[in-house]
């Protein structure tokens, strides 16, 4: 027994202490020029297309013109918010994998407003009412799992997911409820001819970019706020004690289910207000694909971020831009949507799968070497 | 380590979910044939829902091909659009980037291509299977749309000789020549369908009835599989649908039960089951419409084709057609075409064991569906008639056509 040879593992995975951030910013880049290589070889490979050319073209879809450079700006206006939205949560270790319903039934209370009371109260109170109604319906949504954990320790990431699918299947009950013509599962614009709750469009209308500011100045602001709230007010503060430590947060007297409770409506409220740009800013019409599954894409966006609202923009403008930039490459080289898929799968996966590297190192075995 | 799994299992919940929500942009085929016509000038945009993978896509994609390659003009195809301010970016970016003809082909494009049409007075816009053209006073915006339903009732045909076959051959009786139907909502496009359907194979297969299920999405694979197998299981002897995907063909092609496709011929997949399908030929409008915008002239602000134009059509029949079919189709066909056969014929139908005398339809979108124009003419229901609109408004719920579900 006691001479059977003891077997050494091939290669060993040893936790990494904390990295300098130079060194793991290094590593980030490495790994998304590795992730543009493995892109351009498959191109080649594939389709036989230049993949320097392919890449111009990627840019020309994000930016090329005045208008697609402001739709991308709205669109990363969009995925930030809701990333920022679910931030304050996570960094108090409660996992709200609800962002979706969450601004889903802002949406769903913006549409309420529009098209009930439309024609009943004047435009500037009605873009109240759906403000307030939309911040309300996002922060309840949220809440409401938020009370169950603060009270009863119930699992959060299992309730906000299904949280999601609730609010999916309201918001298809009310379209088949408001559709127009009947049958059809559609509402259409709502509005259209009034433009009754329609959140108004900054500047003068020959500017391209009035369509897409408000969303913009929106996302700023509470980028800009989300910032200073998490790093120093005493609230963020007390967030960051909760997700440390709850017993730590007990002994020096933080009201732990009030600090989850307030954090998660404020979570909640953020996304029910990017349900509002979205329905009563940006398509003035409500589907169960509104979101379009970035309440999940907001998730992966700020965990990129490590919790932080800068690094979030840039994080966010990079899916957007890798969204928009293969939807060019669709359209220009002929190719099908999915190769599009194919390379944003493979950047994304480079980059998440560098941070395993940053966490740890794997260390070889090194023949001869004993302990 | 519980931290980490923790941490991995939120990312890949996050990596799957955006791979699942990552579709969403477009695709293009730039197609330069210049064969020295004047429409070479023409740059036609095409938005559609979805890509080649749906066959209702797939009927307008190669329509536009054909039309442009015809013509001479450019052709820039956005697939993957969803039915929402992404229809108005399309459609902008495609007047943008020159395109003096654009057509979406999903009915939630419409209020988007509105919008995008008053913002470019000059661009010629038009959307397929729309309601709001001759209402909306847009001189450049249009809709289209064929009697398909001339077409359904030619495939209801087969499917009545087909019905007939089996009971001959002793596999079922006349009382079970039941048939199934799966449609997407219960919108007055898909109950004109499937009544026009049912009225063709009745008119050569008296006995027969048809129980209808909705699946609540025009391309849900999954649910289509699922809805064609329920009806299956019911009794249902043949099958044919109004939804976009392959769902309902490959049940009936696993479970041997005989289907009437829609929207193009899908033999190759069902080489056994298939009998025949009926399909909207987009061909001739994208060519008249090509030709108009070249010459500078004006087009109809809601186009409806027909039989008689070509812009509905029927696949060359499948092994599983009935002997005599085609004859039995050319005939109905020249009848049609000389108009001694209406297919709403209210002679050949009840509603609650009553002949339809009057109707009002609901031909203007609004958001009460007040009924609006009396559809009955000179016996028959005038659907998608001159003066009315293109898309069908037929919405009455007829005798021997049961409902097995009316959610969506």
């Amino acid at each position: 027994m006691s001479n059977k040879k003891v077997h050494e593992p091939l290669f060993h995975i040893v936790k990494r202490d904390e990295m300098t951030f130079k060194k793991a910013l290094f590593i980030r880049l490495l790994a998304i020029v590795a992730a543009l290589l493995l892109c351009a070889v498959i191109t080649m490979v594939v389709t036989g297309q230049n993949p320097i050319s392919v890449y111009g073209t990627m840019g020309v879809g994000a930016f090329g013109t005045a208008r697609k450079t402001w739709v991308t700006l709205q669109n990363v206006s969009i995925l930030l918010l809701i990333s920022l939205a679910l931030t304050p949560a996570f960094k108090m270790r409660f996992w709200n994998i609800g962002g979706e319903g969450q601004v889903l039934i802002g949406g769903l209370a913006a549409a309420t407003c529009m098209i009930k009371l439309g024609d009943k109260v004047p435009g500037g109170l009605l873009i109240l009412i759906m403000f307030v109604a939309s911040l309300l319906a996002g922060g309840i949504w949220s809440v409401i799992p938020a009370i169950f954990k603060a009270k009863w320790n119930t699992n959060e990431t299992l309730s906000t997911l299904m949280m999601n699918y609730i609010a999916i299947q309201l918001v298809a009950f009310f379209t088949v409820l408001w559709e127009v013509p009947k049958g059809s599962g559609k509402i259409g614009i709502i509005n259209q001819n009034t433009n009754a709750g329609w959140l108004p469009n900054l500047g003068v209308p020959s500017f391209t970019g009035s369509k897409y500011l408000l969303t913009i100045i929106v996302a700023l602001l509470i980028t800009a706020g989300m910032f200073i709230y998490l790093a120093f007010s005493k609230q963020g503060y007390e967030i960051s004690v909760v997700g440390e430590s709850v017993n730590t947060a007990r002994y020096v007297g933080i009201k732990v289910e009030k600090v989850i409770i307030r954090t998660v409506f404020i979570s909640g409220a953020i996304c029910g207000l990017t349900g509002l740009l979205l329905v009563g800013g940006i398509n003035h019409t409500l589907t169960t694909t509104i979101a379009g599954g970035q309440g999940f894409t907001a998730v992966m966006v700020s965990w990129l971020a490590k919790f932080n609202p800068i690094i979030m923009v840039f994080a966010s403008l990079l899916i957007v831009f890798l969204e928009r930039g293969a939807g060019e490459v669709a359209t220009n080289f002929g190719l099908n949507q999915s190769f599009s898929d194919i390379l944003t799968g493979i950047i994304l996966f480079f980059i998440i799968g560098c941070e395993f590297f940053i966490r740890y190192k794997i260390t070889f075995k090194r023949g001869g070497h004993k302990k | 380590m519980k931290k980490f799994s923790k941490l991995a299992a939120i990312a890949l919940a996050a990596v799957s979910a955006f791979a699942l929500c990552a579709c969403g942009s477009k695709t293009s085929t730039a197609n330069g044939n210049e064969n020295g016509t004047d429409a070479s000038s023409v740059k036609v945009g095409l938005i559609t829902l979805h890509d080649e993978n749906s066959t209702y896509d797939l009927n307008f994609i190669s329509a536009a091909k054909a039309a442009c390659e015809k013509t001479g003009a450019e052709l820039v195809i956005k697939t993957n659009i969803p039915e929402g301010q992404e229809a108005y970016e399309a459609a902008v970016e495609l007047a943008d980037a020159g395109c003096n003809f654009i057509l979406a082909d999903s009915f939630g494009h419409e209020d988007y291509i509105i919008e995008a049409a008053k913002e470019y007075p000059a661009v010629q816009f038009s959307h397929a299977t729309g309601t709001k053209a001759h209402t909306e006073n847009l001189e450049n915006f249009h809709n289209a749309f064929a009697n398909i339903f001339q077409g359904r009732y030619l495939a209801g045909i087969a499917a009545g000789m087909k019905l007939n076959e089996m009971i001959e051959a002793g596999d079922i009786t006349a009382d079970q020549a039941k048939m199934g139907y799966v449609g997407a909502y219960t919108y007055a496009e898909v109950i004109s369908g499937y009544t026009s359907f049912y009225l063709g194979a009745k008119s050569v297969c008296p006995t027969a009835t048809m129980e209808v299920t909705f699946t609540g999405s025009w391309y849900d694979e999954t649910a289509e599989k699922t809805a064609a197998q329920t009806l299956i299981d019911n009794g249902c002897v043949l099958i044919s649908q109004h939804a976009d995907s392959m769902g309902a063909p490959t049940a009936c092609e696993t479970a041997g039960v005989p289907d009437v496709s829609y929207n193009g011929s899908t033999a190759s997949a069902c080489p056994n089951t298939f009998i025949v399908s009926s399909r909207i030929n987009w061909e001739p409008y994208f060519e008249t419409v090509i030709n108009a915008v070249a010459a500078g002239e004006n087009f109809p602000v809601d186009f409806c084709g027909s039989l008689e134009d070509g812009s509905v059509a029927l696949t060359d029949l499948g092994s599983a057609a009935a002997e005599g079919t085609q004859e039995a189709i050319d005939a109905a066909k020249a009848q049609i075409v000389a108009g001694e056969l209406h297919i709403f014929d209210t002679a050949t139908f009840t509603v609650d064991g009553e002949t339809l005398t009057s109707y009002m339809a609901d031909v203007d979108s609004d958001a009460e569906y007040a009924p609006d124009h009396e559809a009955i003419v000179d016996g028959y229901f005038n659907e998608s008639g001159e003066g009315l609109r293109s898309a069908p408004f037929f919405d009455v719920k007829i005798d021997g056509i049961t409902l097995l579900d009316t959610a969506f």
